[in-house]
């Protein structure tokens, strides 16, 4: 596509210009607080958390200390399937360091079976071995989890969402 | 135009590091206190919510679009400040006194205690391409200024040093302090020097902590039983932010802002109309200096009143009884909304072992920090 302009080459961007390089070391350690320690705490058990509003009844996941809805503390955690429907999905051929990927990964959104309203779940990532053909919005899925003495109480110790066989 | 108070105020803090919450649960608490305080539902009466932080600070790109849920404002009017909390309160200000907006929130926060590389992040202000490539550390640029300010006015460092001791002492009697302690100035002066002439000691440690303050239109005051305290005048501004161009001397940036803020509330002699001072005091130094930039005593004059006691709790012009930056500790863009929490908590006659006897108006003066030459002021009164 011309419409893109011209394209500059490493060296001529950074060494026929002049200009200032600076790389800094930025870090951070968010602490997780009450109610997503809970559920990180939950996944390295192999269980997802959802806390329920005891004001406005919704069940939601992940968990939070309060409803954004009607302001109430939450405390009420309840253990939640593992399964759900994919609400929205993406192939994504493109890495964060700008690389391409031939077989792409797929990022979705996962409602969990037993929340009350959608959505409510998280991103994640599909099973790459799903036939993208058979990808679908309403999917139904389950996770596939690390074996246990690998988890850590990380997102990721989902390894991925897997289609569920249709029932008979 | 529409007169504005602060209706509530709801404070969580100030500690070293508070890591048993996450962020939004931390503004949370501190949101819930100041609804309950202002009598507000935030889901229903609020109209409009400004957050007051920074990416860098939170470490999240476009990091507003996290500020709403714990504020109540899920799916209403928000919008972020990057800068200090009394800014934000100046934004809600103006949008009350459009006669548009009756109830405003402001908030801020510290999470100092997320950042892994504190120092890193504060150096990343600094000009990229002619200021950042040095490895001192952005304490030397207060070095720099103190270095100035004391060889110009001839201030002895027994001065500098009973700032630190008043604060750190002041602060034993305010249960949100987070550095209270009983200092002596021998304590201050064998700290370690940071950046000459600048010592350890006459630094502000860092602090978690969140503030809420509730703010609105006198037609909501008239209609609610709340206690309000009224905002008589409020500004910001700027000096240069270049090393090499700014008025080291004197911060200038003080004096700009109470040029505006005094004529707003109609005050014309600021150390005889105004009872009592919270002011911004990350380095020692800086209070002093500051205190001259607001027209409280003479360049170079403010010293000789510290050492005559006269910035006491039970001297004639009290200045951060609730300790200071130094005392609750440096948390950042939340410093303002710290220095209003006492003004407010002062004026309404409910700061306990801490509370000034015939206060009816106070001021609170925020400064951004080094590299910035940032200030925020807000005369606030029961009147």
């Amino acid at each position: 596509m011309n419409v893109r302009g011209t394209k500059l080459s490493h060296d001529e961007f950074m060494n026929q210009v002049l200009s200032v390089d600076h790389y800094p070391e930025i870090k951070y350690a968010w602490a997780t607080g009450i109610a997503i320690s809970k559920f990180l705490e939950g996944l390295k058990e192999g269980k997802i958390y959802g806390v329920k509003c005891d004001d406005c009844n919704r069940v939601v996941c992940p968990p939070r200390m309060f409803c954004e809805e009607c302001f109430s503390p939450m405390v009420e955690y309840v253990e939640l399937p593992d399964t759900g429907t994919v609400n929205t999905f993406s192939l994504a051929y493109i890495r964060t360091d700008a690389s391409r990927r031939k077989d792409p990964e797929i990022p979705a959104v996962i409602d969990i079976d037993g929340t009350t309203i959608s959505p409510s779940g998280f991103l994640h990532l599909l099973d790459e071995s799903i036939p993208h053909d058979q990808i679908k919005v309403g999917m139904k899925v389950k996770a596939v989890w690390k074996p246990p003495e690998e988890r850590k109480g990380d997102i990721t110790d989902i390894m991925y969402f897997t289609k569920m066989e249709e029932e008979a | 135009m529409e007169k504005v108070a602060i209706i509530g105020v709801g404070i969580e803090g100030f500690r070293p590091a508070i890591r048993e919450l996450s962020y939004k649960e931390m503004v949370y608490k501190a949101a819930v206190k100041a609804y309950t305080d202002a009598k507000v539902n935030p889901r229903e009466e609020v109209d409009t919510f400004i957050s007051c932080e920074e990416d860098f600070s939170m470490g999240i790109s476009i990091a507003d679009e996290y500020a709403p849920d714990q504020l109540g404002a899920a799916q209403r009017t928000v919008h972020t400040i990057t800068g200090d909390g009394i800014q934000g309160m100046a934004a809600a200000y103006m949008q009350i006194a459009t006669g548009m907006f009756d109830i405003a929130v402001v908030e801020s926060q510290s999470r100092v205690s997320d950042m892994l590389t504190p120092n890193q992040i504060q150096h990343f202000a600094l000009d990229p391409i002619y200021a950042r490539q040095f490895d001192a550390t952005h304490h030397s640029i207060a070095g720099l200024e103190k270095r100035i300010y004391q060889s110009t006015y001839n201030i002895e460092e027994e001065a500098f040093a009973e700032v630190a001791v008043k604060n750190y002492n002041n602060a034993i009697l305010n249960p949100y302090a987070a550095y209270g302690m009983k200092a002596t100035r021998s304590d201050v002066l064998e700290t370690d020097m940071v950046a000459s002439p600048l010592r350890e000691g006459e630094i502000a440690e860092h602090a978690d902590g969140a503030v809420i303050v509730v703010m609105a239109s006198e037609k909501v005051v008239k209609e609610k039983d709340v206690d309000p305290v009224w905002i008589k005048g409020i500004s910001y501004a700027t000096n240069s932010p270049n090393l090499e161009t700014r008025e080291w001397k004197t911060a200038k940036y003080a004096k700009l802002c109470a040029n505006k803020a005094y004529k707003m509330a109609g005050i014309t002699d600021p150390a005889g109309q105004i009872d009592f001072f919270e002011i911004d005091d990350t380095y020692a130094y800086k209070e002093l200096q500051h205190l001259e930039g607001l027209g409280i005593f003479k360049e170079g004059e403010a010293a000789k009143a510290l050492m005559n006691g006269q910035l006491a709790r039970n001297g004639d012009t009290p200045v951060n009884v609730s300790g200071g930056v130094m005392g609750m500790g440096n948390a950042h863009d939340a410093n303002g909304l710290q220095r209003i929490v006492e003004v407010v908590e002062q004026l309404r006659g409910i700061a306990g072992r801490r509370q000034l006897n015939d206060v009816k108006t106070g001021l609170a003066f925020s400064w951004r920090g080094v590299p910035t030459t940032a200030g925020a002021l807000a005369i606030l009164s029961k009147e």
